[in-house]
């Protein structure tokens, strides 16, 4: 039975395989009609007059809006009708922090990277260290096989986890998203993940329909999401109409675990207890895969692209999306006045055991990689492993009164 | 969003029951009012400045409310919402005031001199008195909607009218975002800042949006008379004084108010106002006078009193904590002001404040000498 989304995805191949090939066509974008009263108010307000007081702000959109880019972008849409405006209101509701920066803008389609490039572009080379979407490629490979020496020493590492997103292409993002496009989201990947068999099949639990039996154990577990409460997300519209349309589901293991409807339509998460990293990115790759043809097979795909690789709600998180980490006790090089250059070198990130924004309890922190666009999956989990097995290195150095090195900084991009 | 939700017509290509939202947990009035075929029928109506259907019910979408505590779940994104989106908001209106229906006219009476005493409320128990009420400027959209260009507009506007105010109404504008240390410290001793908006059911409508952009506070100087701008509306006019004065409270109120809405019209703006529904502001609770008088007042016998309820209603008030709405009575002194905004007039209202506090004291003056107060008790009015 032909429901409306499939009649709307035949009217919109055209604009969908324009920007898989990311070819910029849609870069002049549509204009609002000019025959509504609507269109008065506007030309009573030039752009100037809405041009927003960004003087207190420090994140990347707020770096990079200029009031002539700004008037050339206000009055063009999407081709769901997504305007900047939209885009940027979370950047402008939150000004940021002087040593914080964050990135101060959102995607509402896929279509919004290209209309609104002039924007997204210098954004995303600000947050992604130079990388250019005009000039470079982001390779993409999820060949678990490549992987070498993904075993840690389980004195140290306590846990390994991976985690990404993706978006179902044809279907407007968390910020944009209609009500019916948010439940055929859900539709499309729980009818996909209950296709999956052996050690990946699993169970759904909608936010909706739990009991409360289910939810005080997905909290014990730790897989429990709740609504966002950042400023950062909820000025982005994310959490309109919580909890409708949003769940969790996880294999009946509970080392594969998906998210759906939260900040992005699904997040993807690969973990266990220990350090057997090779084995949780291996069937990180697998079910990824496992449910990339699932969705194929009804006719879906995610959104990617040569420039952007995967396409998530928030620039910060193109290419991979990837965050591949370790819980990890190092009592003496976590002390170390080297630790922060070594880890910068390394092309790591520490947070607390909570999560971003958190402090680290005790000996133990989070290990990840700080990069997700430029470098490949099998690149950026390979530098996880290596780095971290660095830092055990000069960790039992510093048990054994020896001393340790700086590595020397790991190159950006693939020239 | 400002500038026509064309973002509507991507909702119209898919069916009606696809975008119903679930309401099955939601206690709101629009929730009671909204059923899928009148959602059918509005859905693809929108003002002429494009505020939708969605757009006036995603508060009420967004926070399902209390089993004790009925909200309202919509909100106006300009004038014509009221009109464009009758079918919902007129059941909504008469819910939420007291059977008001859409043939009912409201009465408008800003004349002081039309009050009854008030001026006498014994100090020993009022310790402060306050009238307040909303304005918005038609021509310009509502909080919810409205663009940074407009927003400013309207603060511009505001600056200039009050700026020509004299007299005992003479007083200086404070920009929220330039406002410096020492003048935020004396406007939050004095009580008079307002801060970015916290509460869920206000955020959920796009009111906080572009904060503090085009947002402050006018007050004159004997700090008698304040005005908000761009708040949770256009305009929010309050006047207010230490002891029980009410009357002169109210004279200050409707005299700055009168004064106000003549400067604005020789700048070519009229206050949003018609007969069926008064003054037009965001919240539907708000509409007609958008009035609250009350007082502070020690209460201490008559709060613990069974018939406190019952006797408060028959007088059509309302009691909250001496910390506003949703806020805890401290030390027996109680916020009591009208219950009712539509379907009565400025003065009406007052009336019944200042006659139902004169009531309540005398009853608390009887419990406090043990006697009883059961010939005091009024009928409903």
């Amino acid at each position: 039975m032909a429901n409306s989304f499939t009649r709307m995805m035949s009217g919109r191949n055209t604009a969908v395989m324009l920007a898989s090939v990311g070819a910029g066509a849609l870069a002049s974008g549509y204009l609002l009609s000019d025959m509504t009263a609507a269109a008065e108010r506007r030309r009573a307000y030039p752009p100037s007059a809405d041009f927003p007081d960004l003087r207190k702000h420090n994140n990347c959109m707020a770096s990079a809006l200029t009031p002539t880019i700004y008037a050339r972008l206000r009055d063009k849409t999407t081709p769901n009708n997504w305007t900047i405006d939209q885009c940027i209101q979370t950047g402008v509701d939150n000004p940021g922090h002087p040593f914080i920066k964050t990135v101060g803008m959102v995607a509402g389609d896929e279509e919004s990277y290209e209309v609104f490039a002039e924007l997204f572009n210098p954004v995303i080379k600000d947050r992604h260290n130079g990388y250019d979407p005009r000039t470079m490629k982001h390779p993409t490979d999820l060949d678990a096989s490549k992987i070498s020496s993904g075993m840690f020493d389980e004195r140290y590492v306590l846990s390994s986890r991976v985690r990404t997103g993706r978006s179902i292409r044809g279907l407007s993002l968390p910020p944009a998203c209609t009500r019916s496009e948010r439940r055929e989201v859900e539709r499309v990947v729980v009818t996909a993940l209950s296709g999956l068999k052996g050690d990946l099949s699993g169970r759904y639990y909608s936010l909706i329909d739990m009991t409360d039996k289910e939810q005080q154990q997905l909290i014990d577990e730790h897989f429990l999401f709740d609504k966002p409460v950042s400023p950062l997300l909820t000025a982005a519209g994310m959490a309109r109409d919580w909890p409708d349309a949003r769940g969790i589901w996880h294999n009946n293991e509970k080392n594969f675990l998906i998210w759906i409807n939260e900040e992005d339509h699904t997040r993807i998460i690969s973990m266990e207890k220990g350090g057997n990293m090779k084995r949780v990115f291996e069937r990180f790759c697998r079910g990824l895969k496992q449910v990339e043809q699932l969705i194929q097979e009804r006719g879906w795909e995610f959104m990617w692209n040569e420039r952007l690789g995967y396409i998530l709600t928030c620039p910060s998180n193109l290419g991979t999306g990837l965050r591949a980490g370790v819980h990890i006790r190092l009592p003496f090089l976590s002390r170390d006045p080297r630790f922060k250059k070594i880890l910068e070198n390394l092309r790591l990130q520490k947070r607390g055991t909570g999560g971003v924004d958190t402090a680290a309890s005790g000996d133990t922190v989070d290990i990840s990689n700080l990069d997700r666009l430029g470098k490949s999956e099998v690149e950026l989990v390979q530098l996880v492993i290596d780095g971290v097995n660095y830092l055990i290195e000069c960790e039992k150095r510093l048990e054994r009164g020896q001393d340790i090195k700086i590595p020397s900084p790991i190159p950006q991009f693939r020239k | 969003m400002p500038f026509g939700n064309t973002h509507n017509q991507l909702k119209m290509k898919f069916s009606s029951e696809a975008e119903y939202p679930d309401l099955s947990k939601h206690n709101n009035h629009m929730a009671k009012v909204l059923t899928p075929a009148m959602y059918e029928r509005l859905r693809s109506k929108q003002t002429p400045s494009g505020f939708t259907l969605d757009d006036v019910i995603q508060t009420g979408v967004d926070n399902p409310g209390h089993p004790f505590i009925m909200t309202v779940g919509c909100v106006a994104g300009d004038e014509e919402t009221y009109e464009v989106f009758k079918e919902l908001l007129d059941p909504v209106i008469s819910d939420r005031h007291g059977g008001y229906k859409p043939t009912d006219k409201h009465k408008t009476d800003l004349n002081s001199n039309n009050l009854k005493g008030g001026d006498d409320l014994d100090p020993n128990y009022v310790l402060s008195s306050r009238v307040r009420t909303g304005r918005s400027i038609r021509g310009f959209c509502l909080p919810p909607h409205c663009s940074r260009g407009e927003r400013r507009a309207v603060e511009t506007l505001s600056i200039e009218a009050l700026a020509s105010l004299t007299g005992d109404l003479k007083g200086k504008y404070y920009a929220l975002k330039n406002m410096t240390d020492a003048e935020q410290q004396q406007l939050i001793d004095d009580h008079f800042l307002f801060d970015k908006p916290v509460s869920p059911l206000l955020l959920a409508s796009g009111m906080a949006r572009d904060w503090p952009d085009a947002r402050g506070i006018w007050h004159n100087d004997n700090k008698t008379f304040l005005v908000w701008v761009n708040e949770e509306d256009h305009l929010r006019v309050i006047s207010m004084q230490k002891g029980g004065n009410m009357k002169e409270v109210f004279n200050r109120f409707c005299t700055g108010l009168t004064k106000i809405e003549t400067l604005f019209k020789e700048r070519g703006h009229a206050f949003m106002w018609n007969e069926h529904l008064g003054y037009v502001l965001t919240c539907p609770s708000n509409l007609g006078t958008g009035l609250r008088a009350g007082v502070h007042v020690k209460l201490p016998n008559m709060s613990k009193n069974a018939k406190f309820e019952e006797i408060l209603k028959r007088l059509r008030l309302q009691k909250r904590g001496t910390g506003g709405v949703d806020t805890a009575a401290v030390g027996g002194v109680f916020d009591i002001s009208n219950a009712d905004r539509l379907g009565f007039s400025e003065v009406e209202l007052v009336q019944m404040v200042v006659d139902g506090i004169k009531l309540l004291i005398e009853m608390e003056k009887r419990l406090e000498k043990g006697q009883s107060i059961d010939d005091l008790m009024p009928a409903q009015k």
